[in-house]
């Protein structure tokens, strides 16, 4: 479980996040949804310790994230940032490869180097394996990052906004990976979505957030309405039903 | 956010990484062209007493090598922690910086206060004191400059400019008498090396290659930026202060041995990425020194022994880095 207590946050003078207090349950996914900075990425960033806490208290399972070995939060937890630029003139597989840090520090083993062939298979990245990233097209950059975090192979992944740049099938393909890792292997996934179709379609917990607080909670069905469209998005949008879940019509 | 509009069907790009393997291979041609360079560096056009000629030269040729690898090395792991590929040490004015405190402290000591001291508490002074101002000048800069090249490049130009002007303005103020205790010059010299300094440079630039040879797979994991060092366990901050302290010892090692090298690094450090085109410190940090070796030495025996050295060396490599570096910053500024 990752337990958020009372975690504030500014960046210089503006505050971005207010007393924030949450827990997010071991197991399935959580999609974190709301308007453009409410501070979703800056709440994951917290997560992830790529920004120091100033004010509260965030611990992953038995781990104080600040307080621990930051490499063995690196074996528990992976994040992908939002913008995520890590050195464009690495391949593909070199990128991935990094995922596999955390355990070798440097002098990869056999089973680094198969988890490293997994996950570009996973991903379908084999005939990109040793392109620069920079040859590739948008979409394909952000596989092979999704594909890096997945080699990473931690209990916990944070992913800021993945479907960025994918198209449909890219899309589907990684929140159906993403939902077989949480329901057959135990995986806790985070996920900024903005997209509230895909969140309400593949998503077991349904967090929103308004102006750096937490708005709802819970699971899709409950939260996607069209009152929460037009108080945590300021929109009007018509909220139907298909097989029981709810779909935004946009 | 780029536009996407060819998840497939892009043209194959030209395979720009080597077979595995070939790096290794690659390493040891360098180490071979090095030795091939030395022999006549340690033989040709001697006249008569090998057996003053050998360590004469010898010692040289030591200091030339120690030279390459200190530059080579600390361009290597600026460029690291800067995340550039155009930036080194020597254009950020570390080698200026060492000049003005070698210059600083003649002024205040006096030429024959100064000479009175041993060598070698200057140099480690010296040393000390360059650790401490870079630390203060560019361990804040890192943070928070590292990803404006441009910003950097004029930081770089204003620091180095600063500490040249206030080294002349210091060494107008000095005695004329005093002036010729300042061994450092304004130009790099590979000619007459001063190997008064040869073992203590050793020492003290063989312990920071260990440390540098000890970061490598910590800087490969720097270099793929803040976040994504972080995501990996290790912390970008400590390695950065780690590396400036090394290049800042580094430096101090080669402006003594030879005075301030300008665009050698940046034109070795960009020929040993050709040569061995690579992520991992671990073939770069070989292949980048071995490179300054040949360059230096190669160099030296054309300019000193096949020449007859119309041309002093350093002329050379800086027309040449000098090249590299325009090229390196318009293509930089393009992208
Ligand atoms: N480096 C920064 N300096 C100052 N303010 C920042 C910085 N980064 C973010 N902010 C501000 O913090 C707030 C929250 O930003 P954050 O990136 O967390 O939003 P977000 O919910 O992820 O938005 P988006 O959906 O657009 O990604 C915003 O108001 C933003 O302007
Ligand atoms: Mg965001």
């Amino acid at each position: 479980m990752i337990r958020i207590e009372n975690v504030s946050f500014a960046h210089g003078a503006a505050p971005v996040l207010h007393d924030i207090s949450l827990d997010i349950p071991r197991g399935g996914i959580t999609a974190l949804v709301g308007a453009n900075g409410a501070g979703k990425s800056t709440l994951l960033s917290l997560i992830a310790r790529l920004a120091p806490l100033q004010g509260g208290r965030i611990v992953v399972d038995d781990l104080e994230v600040g307080a621990c070995r930051s490499d063995e939060l690196a074996r528990k937890l992976a994040i992908l940032p939002q913008t995520a630029d890590a050195a464009p003139r690495l391949t593909v597989r070199e990128l991935v490869g990094f995922g596999r840090y955390p355990y070798h520090k440097g002098r990869p083993g056999r089973d680094d180097h198969a988890k490293v062939e997994a996950a570009i298979a996973a991903f379908e990245l084999g005939a990109l394996a040793d392109r620069p990233l920079d040859t590739l097209s948008g979409g394909q950059r952000q596989r092979a990052q999704v594909a890096m975090t997945y080699a990473q192979d931690t209990d916990y992944v944070l992913l800021d906004e993945p479907l960025n740049n994918l198209d449909i099938a890219g899309s589907r393909a990684l929140m159906q990976l993403l939902q077989h890792l949480a329901r057959e292997h135990g995986r806790t996934i985070v996920v900024v979505l903005h997209d509230l179709n895909y969140a309400s379609a593949y998503a077991d917990h349904l967090v929103t957030m308004r102006a750096g607080r937490i708005a709802e909670a819970g699971h899709p069905t409950e939260v996607v309405t069209a009152d929460m469209l037009r108080d945590t998005f300021g929109t009007e949008a018509g909220v139907h039903h298909v097989n029981g879940a709810p779909v935004v019509l946009v | 956010m780029p536009s996407d509009l060819s998840l497939t069907g892009a043209a194959p790009a030209p395979l720009r990484r080597l077979l595995p393997g070939q790096n290794a291979r690659r390493l040891a041609l360098l180490a071979l062209l090095l030795a091939v360079s030395a022999a006549p560096y340690m033989t040709l056009g001697s006249r008569g007493n090998w057996g003053f000629v050998l360590p004469f030269r010898g010692a040289k040729l030591a200091a030339l090598v120690l030279v390459g690898m200190a530059v080579s090395t600390s361009t290597v792991l600026f460029q690291t922690i800067t995340r550039n590929r155009i930036l080194t040490p020597s254009i950020m004015g570390f080698d200026a910086l060492y000049v003005m405190i070698l210059t600083g402290a003649v002024y205040l000591l006096g030429g024959h206060g100064v000479m009175r001291l041993p060598p070698t508490g200057i140099f480690v002074v010296n040393a000390g004191l360059l650790v401490l101002a870079s630390l203060a000048l560019f361990g804040t800069l890192l943070g928070r400059a590292g990803h404006d090249l441009m910003r950097m490049v004029l930081t770089g130009i204003i620091f180095g400019t600063l500490f040249r002007s206030l080294t002349s303005f210091l060494q107008r103020m000095i005695d004329p008498n005093e002036f010729a205790v300042i061994q450092v010059g304004s130009y790099a010299r590979f000619t007459q090396i001063d190997t008064d300094l040869l073992a203590i440079s050793a020492v003290v630039l063989l312990a920071a290659m260990a440390a540098a040879w000890a970061m490598r797979h910590r800087l490969d994991v720097i270099a793929l930026g803040h976040d994504a060092a972080i995501n990996l366990g290790e912390d970008p901050r400590r390695g950065q202060i780690q590396a400036l302290v090394l290049i800042a010892v580094m430096v101090s090692v080669s402006t003594a041995l030879v005075g301030p090298v300008a665009f050698l690094g940046l034109l070795v450090v960009s020929l040993a990425r050709l040569i061995t085109p690579t992520p991992y410190h671990g073939v770069l940090l070989p292949s980048a020194g071995l490179t300054a070796g040949i360059v230096l030495v190669g160099g030296q025996t054309l300019m000193e022994r096949v020449l007859a050295l119309s041309t002093p060396l350093p002329v050379i490599i800086d027309l040449a880095g000098g090249l590299v570096f325009l090229i390196l910053l318009l293509k930089g500024l393009r992208r």
